[in-house]
C-alpha cells in the first residue's frame, strides 16, 4: 500500500488570499492537505519563542502555525512570494521567509518553497502555475496529474473569487458555504463601516480580537476590501503620484479610496499590526486622504500584547461618536461644514 | 532655483561638488542635530523608518535656511525608500511647507525621466560638463573612502585617538573645499602623512565587522557613533558599505572596479539567504560571512526599527552562528536609543568578543593539550 503523503499548510498569511487554490492542487496529486487549526495562544505563544520580535504580528502567528504543523506532516508547503503582480513586490519577510525558518525552527519536515515570481511581465495567475508545477515536480513524476491538478485548482481559486465579488464574507467563502440571507433590521439604518486590512489580520478572530463580529454586535454592517473588484482597486490607486509598488499596500490604498469617495460609508477602521514596513508609509497616506475628504478614520494597530478591554471602549467610542456626527452635526455642524451637505 | 538634499553621512560633500559644478545654488544642510530628529519625528508617521524622520527633518531645517527644492532618490523594490519622496512631499505640503521635490528615480523605470529630470536641473549645460562634474564628485567620494578607511584603521593603534580625529576632520573640510582633482588628491596624500607620524601603541586590537542598512551604518548620527564608540574601546572596525563603492554599483551599474573589502562578499548569503529581499538584506547575511571567514572577532549589525530587510537578515543569523561560531550582535536604532545603554551593550559584546579571542589564540598554541 502506498501511503500517502501529508502536506502541511499553514493557516496564516497568504492562505486567506489562497488557499482553495493550494488545496485543489495538493489533493488532485493525491496528498492529504493538512491545515493547521485556527489561530490559538499556544500556537501565537509558540510563534513567538521562535522567531524575533521585531518581525510583525501576523509573521509570528505563521511561524507557531509552521511549528504546530512541523512533526504532524511530510512536507510543508511555505512558497517563497516574490511579486504576484508584474513589478510589484510584497514585503521582504515573504520573500525571505523559507530561510527565516529553517533557521529558527528546529526539526523541520522537507520545506517545498518553490517561488512566486510574476517578474516584470508575469500575471498573477502565471506565477502561480509557475510555482506549483515546481512544487508538483517535486512530489511526482506524473506530468498529466500536475497539469490536470492545476486546472482544477485554478478553477477552484476562481470560484472562490467569484464568490467574494458577490458579497460573501472571506471565511465563509473559503469554506465554501452558500450565501446567507443578511438580516436586515429595518427599523433603523445601520452604520455601515468600511474595514481595511490586510485578509491574514481581518479575519483571523483570533489576532483581530473577532472585530467583525464585535462591529456587527454594535449594530455595524462591515464592507471589507474583498467585495471589491480588483479593477476597481487598481483604478482608485492609480490617483496617486507614484506607481505604488506593494501589492497588498495598493489594496489597501485603492479600497480606502474606494470607500472614500463612493460606498457611503459612515466611518472607516484601518487594521494594521504593529511593525508592518510598508503600511507605516501606506497608513500615512490613507489617514490624510481620509482628513481631507472629511471621513471618519480609526486606526487600530496590534500586537501580541493587545487587551480586548481596550479595543471595545475604542470600538464604541468610534460608533458612538459616527451616531452622534450623523444627528448632530447636520445643520449646525460643530466644525467645517455640514456632514450632509458634502 | 535654492536646492537641498537630506544627508548620509559625509554623503554631502560628494553632492555639493556635483550640485556646485553643475551650476547650482547649494543650500548647505545644518549637521543633523536633537532638533532634527525632533522636528522630523513630529511630522513622520510614527512606525516610518528612522531615516524618513531624519530626512524630514533635514528638510525642515533647509526651509529654515531658504532652500526651495529638494533633490532626493527614488527606487522600486520591497523597501519602503522607493515611496519616501511621495509620502514626504504630502506631508510638506499639508504643512504649507511650499517646497518642490525632484526625486531621481533608477534608469531602469524610465531612463527618458531620468534625462529629463538633470535636464531640468541643469538648464542648458552641456552633457559633457555633466561628466566633468560627476568625474570631480566621484574624485571626492573616493578620497572621503581613503580618508575614512585610514581613520577606521588607526583609531586603536594610536596613543591620541583625538588628535587623530581632529586630522580627520580638517581632511574632510579640506576635500569639501577643494575646487580641483588634484588638490584633492593632494589632502588625502597630507592626511596618510600625518597620520603616519602619530605615536603607535604596540597592543593587538579586536576587530569587529560593521554590516546593517546603508544609512545607519554611514550616518554617525543615526547609530550614535558606533564607529568612533568602537575605536574608542580599542576595536578596529570595518564596514560593509562605502559610499563610493555603493555609488559605483548602483549609480554606475559597476562600471569601475572598486576594491573593498567586502566586495565579493554577496556570494557568501546563499545558503542562509536564499533571494534578494530588498535593502541590504542579503548584503548583510553575505558580509557578515565574509567576516567570519576572515577571522574578525565579531560581526554588529545596524538597522532602523522595523527596517523589512534587516529584519530578514537578523532572523536566518540562527543558522549562520551555528556553523561559525562568531559572536553577533544586533541594534535597531531609533529617535529614543539611549546612548548609556549601547554603550553597556557593546562593552558586553567586546568582553565576550575579547574573552573567545584569547581561549582561540591558546588553542592555537597548544595549550589545549596540555590537561
Amino acid at each position: 500500500m502506498i501511503r500517502i503523503k501529508k502536506i502541511g499548510i499553514p493557516r496564516a498569511l497568504l492562505y486567506y488570499y489562497y488557499y482553495p487554490l493550494w488545496y485543489e492542487f495538493f489533493t488532485r496529486l493525491g496528498c492529504e492537505v493538512v491545515l493547521s487549526p485556527e489561530t490559538n495562544k499556544a500556537i501565537l505563544d509558540q510563534g513567538i519563542k521562535s522567531t524575533l520580535s521585531e518581525v510583525c504580528l501576523p509573521v509570528k502567528v505563521y511561524f507557531g502555525h509552521v511549528a504546530y504543523l512541523a512533526g504532524r506532516v511530510d512536507y510543508l508547503f511555505v512558497p517563497r512570494i516574490t511579486r504576484v503582480e508584474a513589478k510589484e513586490y510584497i514585503c521582504p519577510k515573504f520573500m525571505g521567509i523559507p530561510d527565516m525558518l529553517k533557521a529558527r525552527i528546529n526539526k523541520l519536515p522537507p520545506l517545498i518553497d518553490t517561488t512566486v515570481d510574476a517578474g516584470k511581465e508575469g500575471n498573477p495567475v502565471q506565477c502561480w502555475v509557475d510555482c506549483l508545477r515546481d512544487a508538483g515536480n517535486s512530489l511526482t513524476a506524473d506530468r498529466k496529474l500536475i497539469e490536470d491538478a492545476l486546472e482544477a485548482a485554478l478553477q477552484a481559486q476562481q470560484f472562490f473569487w467569484k464568490r467574494l465579488n458577490s458579497g460573501l464574507m472571506l471565511p465563509d467563502a473559503i469554506k465554501g458555504i452558500a450565501i446567507p440571507e443578511i438580516p436586515v433590521n429595518s427599523s433603523s439604518k445601520p452604520l455601515r463601516i468600511g474595514l481595511i486590512g490586510h485578509p491574514y489580520n481581518v479575519y483571523d478572530p483570533f489576532i483581530s480580537m473577532n472585530l467583525i463580529k464585535k462591529l456587527q454586535q454594535l449594530g455595524a454592517v462591515v464592507v471589507t476590501p474583498e467585495s471589491l473588484q480588483a479593477d476597481e482597486i487598481e483604478k482608485e490607486a492609480a490617483s496617486l503620484p507614484k506607481r505604488m509598488f506593494w501589492t497588498l499596500g495598493k489594496r489597501m490604498v485603492g479600497s480606502a479610496f474606494r470607500f472614500f469617495s463612493s460606498q457611503k460609508l459612515d466611518g472607516v477602521i484601518y487594521l494594521t499590526s504593529f511593525g508592518c514596513g510598508p503600511e507605516a508609509l501606506v497608513e500615512e497616506l490613507v489617514a490624510r486622504t481620509a482628513k481631507h475628504q472629511n471621513m471618519p478614520l480609526m486606526m487600530l494597530t496590534i500586537d501580541e500584547h493587545t487587551g480586548e478591554a481596550g479595543i471595545n471602549t475604542r470600538l464604541e467610542a468610534f460608533t458612538e461618536m459616527i451616531v452622534w456626527r450623523l444627528k448632530y452635526a447636520n445643520h449646525i455642524p460643530p466644525y467645517g461644514e455640514s456632514v450632509h451637505c458634502r | 532655483m535654492r536646492i537641498t538634499y537630506p544627508h548620509m553621512g559625509n554623503l554631502y560633500i560628494v553632492v555639493r561638488a556635483l550640485l556646485v559644478s553643475l551650476g547650482l545654488e547649494v543650500v548647505l544642510l545644518p549637521q543633523t542635530s536633537r532638533r532634527t530628529v525632533e522636528l522630523g519625528v513630529r511630522y513622520s508617521p510614527e512606525f516610518a523608518c528612522f531615516p524618513f524622520k531624519l530626512n524630514l527633518g533635514n528638510y525642515l531645517e533647509a526651509h529654515e535656511k531658504g532652500a526651495d527644492t529638494i533633490l532626493m532618490a527614488g527606487g522600486v523594490g520591497p523597501c519602503r525608500f522607493g515611496y519616501y519622496a511621495q509620502v514626504q512631499q504630502q506631508i510638506l505640503s499639508d504643512l504649507g511647507v511650499n517646497m518642490e521635490m525632484v526625486v531621481l528615480e533608477p534608469p531602469d523605470v524610465s531612463f527618458q525621466e531620468v534625462k529629463d529630470k538633470i535636464r531640468y536641473l541643469i538648464g542648458t549645460l552641456s552633457w559633457w560638463q555633466v561628466i566633468k562634474a560627476i568625474r570631480f564628485a566621484w574624485c571626492k567620494a573616493r578620497a572621503i573612502d581613503e580618508v575614512e578607511g585610514r581613520l577606521l584603521y588607526l583609531r586603536p593603534r594610536v596613543e591620541d585617538p583625538l588628535r587623530l580625529e581632529k586630522l580627520y576632520r580638517e581632511a574632510l573640510q579640506e576635500i569639501d573645499g577643494a575646487g580641483d582633482r588634484r588638490t584633492v588628491q593632494g589632502v588625502v596624500v597630507d592626511y596618510q602623512q600625518k597620520t603616519g607620524k602619530l605615536k603607535k601603541q604596540q597592543k593587538k586590537p579586536l576587530r569587529i565587522g560593521l554590516v546593517g542598512e546603508i544609512f545607519t551604518v554611514l550616518e554617525p548620527f543615526a547609530n550614535y557613533e558606533m564607529e568612533k564608540r568602537l575605536g574608542l574601546l580599542g576595536v578596529e572596525v570595518n564596514r560593509s558599505i562605502w559610499l563610493s563603492a555603493w555609488i559605483n554599483e548602483h549609480l554606475f551599474g559597476g562600471l569601475l572596479r572598486v576594491k573593498y573589502e567586502c566586495a565579493h562578499d554577496k556570494e557568501l548569503a546563499s545558503p542562509y539567504l536564499n533571494s534578494f529581499v530588498g535593502g541590504h538584506g542579503v548584503e548583510t547575511v553575505g558580509c557578515t560571512v565574509g567576516f567570519a571567514r576572515r577571522d574578525y572577532d565579531g560581526v554588529i549589525q545596524l538597522a532602523p526599527l522595523t527596517c523589512m530587510p534587516e529584519i530578514v537578515a537578523h532572523s536566518v543569523f540562527p543558522a549562520l552562528a551555528k556553523d561559525y561560531d562568531i559572536p553577533l550582535l544586533t541594534f535597531y536604532l531609533d529617535e529614543h536609543s539611549g546612548e548609556a545603554g549601547i554603550q553597556t551593550r557593546l562593552e558586553a559584546f567586546l568582553d565576550l568578543a575579547a574573552a573567545r579571542s584569547r581561549k582561540k589564540e591558546e588553542q592555537m598554541s597548544g595549550s589545549v593539550f596540555r590537561n
